[in-house]
């Protein structure tokens, strides 16, 4: 089973692969005991995103459906994250149940909305237009909620201003529950939740079925024509997609507290396609360092304006598209591997 | 009698907003195959040149002109820097348009401000058994329904419809019979574009100009474009005229957002029983 950590579907293997990962790894553990508390914070909020764009990556990248409908799933989950909590509180740990719970929603919505769209066989571009109505209206749904007839339970919906003031997430504890701020206990567990969820989705990729979802982005009729139901991969992919941006969306506003409905508005579901896009959407680790690169990119421009930042956002996806479709950082790796190894690129 | 004059009334202003959103996106998708992210913007972009000629003094129907004047030529400069490169590739190009449509909104926002002064509706109410109608939204109605006739006669009668439907069908045949089909492609989405910027126009006097008031089109012209499929007559206007009807008597039943609601639903349901879209299953029971 480890040997499905590498193979056909990911970039990066062999002794150097695996130093350089462990290295990170390691880096990444210490590096809280060097920054300050916001810092450590900050970098936790960055972590939030990137399942998002791996479920992304490996909808888009591995199974050639392009949804831009992801914040969708984001904002269900973290919504009934903020439910959930509010209604039942934090005592016993349940926070981590109210975070299961609400990538279940996600995985459930996407599952229903997925059969839809999947079995009604409709093709690449309608699926993306689709998926950002389904977003939108989400997000006009929920901005108007303002009205004290919108609550479930005590929890009140507030309309544009969204949910606040939900528990963090807490672990039960023997003496006493541990309050999870975004802080260094919160940055370990998303770190380890991180690195599981990249390593399953590589063992996912390489596995029997990662390359049917290969075999059907590359060609559907002939993955048909083989004998698989193209339907059944594409929303199975869909929906662990879906659950990992339902994880970041429970992630997120544990960790900020608040969600609102902008979180699924047209920008908002714009950020992840450009993050998977400029990374490289065909490789996991790439969509990773992309992302991570993308959003401090964009933090440090928001110094300027919100606005400012999104322009330049735009303009990377544009070039991204023209100059390097294989995304900048996958891009030029493929091109060195092929330098190193003539006729066994990739 | 007066209610059922209503629902006419609320089921007709909703064909046209349908019609009027979605036409510049249909034009393009059903002659390109690319769905243009974009579109909003171009929708914005003909509502802001409109307001901006109108206050200036000139009368409002050259001012609307105007709009979708300038939103055709930036339409034919995009395609010339962006699009054509991405032709056969659908998926690059709809996430290129969404690049431009977040550098517009924002560079709007940045230059232009969060908002430009409006001009009132012009002409005002008829009453009809008791209830009273804006004319100019009974106007946009009959604007709609001329809009689907003079494009049909552009592509059926004149000669860029003959070479233009010649292009989508058979590029290559085309081009050896000496057709220019970058020039035709250039055109249409110029065409696409120009129609767009004509929706904002129209719809300007009546909204607040805001540089993403594009996002208030976005839904309904994917929707009845989904819906319709590649074929602009005899499916983005059937698909607005069904969908029109679902979304009038959701929105007298519980207001705005259930009418939207009841929209994203209808499609995605019809999705599933008509994959091809409107046009696709009247093409396949026509032969």
């Amino acid at each position: 089973m480890w040997r499905l950590l590498e193979g056909p579907q990911t970039l990066g293997r062999g002794r150097w692969f695996w130093t350089g990962f462990v290295v990170c790894l390691g880096i990444a553990a210490g590096y809280p005991v060097f920054v300050d508390g916001y810092t450590v914070g900050n970098t936790v909020y960055f972590f939030d995103w990137v399942f998002m764009a791996l479920g992304l990556c490996l909808i888009w990248g591995y199974g050639g459906a392009l949804s831009f409908g992801q914040t969708a799933f984001f904002g269900l989950s973290g919504y009934g994250y903020g439910v959930l909590t509010t209604d039942f509180g934090a005592a016993h740990g349940f926070t981590l149940l109210a975070l299961l719970l609400s990538v279940g929603l996600a995985a459930a919505f996407a599952a229903l909305l997925g059969y839809f769209l999947f079995f009604g066989r409709i093709s690449g571009v309608f699926l993306g237009i689709v998926t950002l109505s389904v977003t939108l209206v989400c997000e006009r749904f929920m901005s108007q909620t303002a009205g004290p007839e919108w609550h479930v339970g005590a929890a009140r919906l507030n309309g544009y201003n969204g949910m606040n003031a939900m528990p963090p997430l807490t672990l039960p504890w023997s003496g006493g529950d541990i309050v999870l701020f975004p802080d260094i206990g919160l940055y370990y567990l998303v770190l380890a939740l991180l690195v599981l969820v990249y390593l399953a989705l590589r063992m996912l990729v390489n596995s029997r079925f990662g390359n049917v979802l290969v075999a059907i982005r590359e060609n559907p009729e002939r993955a048909e024509m083989l004998g698989y139901d193209v339907r059944l991969y594409q929303l199975a992919a869909f929906v662990i997609g879906s659950a990992l941006a339902g994880l970041s969306g429970a992630l997120y506003t544990s960790w900020g507290q608040y969600i609102t409905p902008s979180s699924m508005g047209l920008n908002a579901a714009a950020l992840p396609i450009v993050w998977v896009a400029v990374g490289g959407r065909h490789d996991l680790t790439a969509t990773l360092v992309g992302t991570l690169v993308v959003l401090a990119g964009f933090q440090a421009l928001t110094i300027y304006g919100s606005q400012y930042a999104l322009v330049v956002m735009g303009a990377l996806l544009v070039a991204t598209v023209l100059l390097a479709p294989r995304g900048l950082v996958a891009g030029p790796v493929e091109a060195l591997l092929r330098r190193r190894r003539p006729g066994s690129a990739r | 009698m007066a209610s059922l004059l209503n629902l006419l009334y609320q089921c007709g202003d909703s064909f046209a907003f349908l019609v009027l959103s979605a036409l510049g996106l249909a034009v393009i998708f059903g002659m390109m195959g690319v769905i243009n992210l974009a579109h909003g913007e171009f929708i914005m972009c003909g509502a802001m040149v409109t307001v901006s000629v109108a206050r200036l003094g000139l009368p409002l129907p050259v001012a609307i002109a105007c709009g979708a004047l300038v939103a055709g030529v930036i339409g034919i400069v995009l395609e010339r820097l962006v699009i054509r490169h991405l032709y056969g590739r659908p998926l690059d190009s709809i996430v290129a348009t969404w690049g431009i449509s977040l550098i517009a909104t924002q560079g709007t926002l940045i230059l232009v401000g969060s908002s430009l002064p409006g001009v009132g509706t012009p002409f005002t109410s008829v009453s009809l058994g008791g209830n009273s109608y804006p004319v100019y939204r009974l106007l946009l109605i009959a604007v709609a329904v001329a809009l689907l006739g003079a494009l049909y006669l552009l592509f059926n009668v004149t000669r860029y419809g003959t070479v233009a439907r010649a292009t989508i069908a058979l590029p290559h045949m085309a081009e050896a019979l000496g057709v220019d089909t970058g020039r035709v492609y250039s055109l249409t989405f110029g065409l696409g574009a120009a129609l767009a910027g004509l929706t904002g126009g129209l719809y300007a006097p009546t909204m607040t100009i805001v540089p993403t008031m594009g996002g208030t089109f976005l839904m309904e012209a994917f929707a009845t474009v989904v819906i319709g499929g590649t074929d602009v007559f005899i499916g983005t206007a059937p698909a607005a005229a069904v969908l029109g009807v679902v979304k009038a008597l959701a929105t007298s039943w519980e207001g705005q957002l259930i009418g939207q609601v009841a929209l994203l639903v209808a499609v995605i349901a019809m999705v599933r029983v008509l994959p091809r879209g409107v046009s696709g299953w009247l093409l396949q029971e026509r032969g």
